[in-house]
């Protein structure tokens, strides 16, 4: 489970630039990290890549925050790397 | 053999690694083409000069290909800089997120205006700049997706788009084959680009082409760069107004 929350968090600072500690729990990606539209695209198909799953249109609308994404893969990874 | 040495390439749409662009300029690269690739705006910049730098000997520049201006600034730096020009390659494409996800019926003038300015009229602009720098004749290719000829949910604006930049495709042909220019258009199934990934149910078509298409898979990146390289290069020779299929043969099945 640690894991999973260690790399999403990694793939949010380099898709995003922005420093570790910004990337808390309650930390939305537009609205606190600097994300914009096609940043939010670019980090669910990193989240795809890297997890092995596909995140349909309507789950990844409702994915904004770092703790919405990690509970997502949480659930629904095959086998989260 | 294929060989593109000696050959100068400018394309354009490279958005990040994902992109067909992409696909395209390593191929072009790895077949001798000195290559300049372009991206659209700032945004796109620093993700974009990264990747170039791993194709030694490439340039990377910027290009809003709404803008005639920007347009002529940057074929008069192609001019400048390599003289003449061989490839052309069109990766462009866009129409705003409304239409690609309200009812087709209720797209918007705006959108339908922007939809075919992007997509279609780019390439129009792009093959006039080029074609005065393609002195010893040239190719130029765009892409193009199924969703031209029969519906595809949700592809909507772009779909109509897509006919008309294939109708372009057949016209600049016929314009610029005195010239020795040929224009064709390569028809990818569906891969999961940024922009693709703009289009409800891309998940429901990739699966489409896996379960119904004749290769029982979906279409790689590099395989529309090789067919890219293909058409750039003498061996498509005899090859103009063309819309060629790279979709694993989705096309040609009823159902």
């Amino acid at each position: 489970m640690a894991a999973v929350e260690e790399k999403v968090k990694q793939i949010i600072v380099e898709q995003l630039q922005v420093d570790e500690a910004e990337v808390t729990p309650g930390a939305s990606f537009q609205e606190d990290l600097g994300a914009d539209s096609l940043d939010v695209v670019e980090l669910v198909m990193q989240f795809e890549e890297a997890f092995d799953l596909e995140i349909p249109d309507e789950d990844a609308e409702k994915i904004k925050t770092v703790k919405d994404a990690i509970e997502y893969i949480e659930k629904n990874a095959k086998g989260g790397k | 053999m294929l060989t593109l040495e000696g050959r100068v390439a400018v394309v354009f749409g490279l958005a990040n690694k994902r992109s067909i662009a992409w696909g395209i300029a390593q191929k072009l690269h790895a077949a001798g083409a000195k290559l300049a690739i372009g991206y659209q705006n700032e945004r796109l910049k620093a993700e974009a000069h990264s990747l170039i730098a791993d194709l030694p000997g490439s340039e990377a520049f910027q290009c809003d290909v709404s803008s005639d201006a920007e347009i002529d600034q940057t074929f008069a730096g192609f001019k400048e800089r390599y003289g003449k020009l061989d490839i052309l390659v069109h990766s462009i494409g866009f129409a705003p997120p409304d239409a690609l996800k309200n009812d087709f019926h209720l797209t918007s003038r705006e959108d339908f205006r922007i939809a075919h300015d992007v997509s279609v009229y780019s390439l129009i602009a792009l093959s006039r700049a080029a074609a005065p720098l393609m002195t010893d004749g040239g190719s130029i290719v765009t892409l193009t997706y199924y969703g031209s000829e029969k519906v595809v949910p949700n592809y909507n604006i772009m779909g109509v788009a897509k006919a008309g930049l294939e109708a372009t495709v057949r016209y600049l042909a016929a314009d610029l084959g005195r010239k020795n220019i040929r224009v064709n258009a390569i028809s990818a199934g569906p891969i999961k680009t940024l922009a693709a990934r703009g289009i409800g149910g891309l998940g429901d078509m990739l699966k489409a082409h896996i379960d119904r298409s004749p290769l029982h898979r979906n279409t790689e990146q590099s395989e529309v760069g090789s067919t890219a390289a293909f058409l750039a290069s003498d061996l498509a020779s005899g090859i103009t107004g063309e819309v060629i299929y790279v979709d694993s043969g989705y096309n040609i099945m009823g159902f």
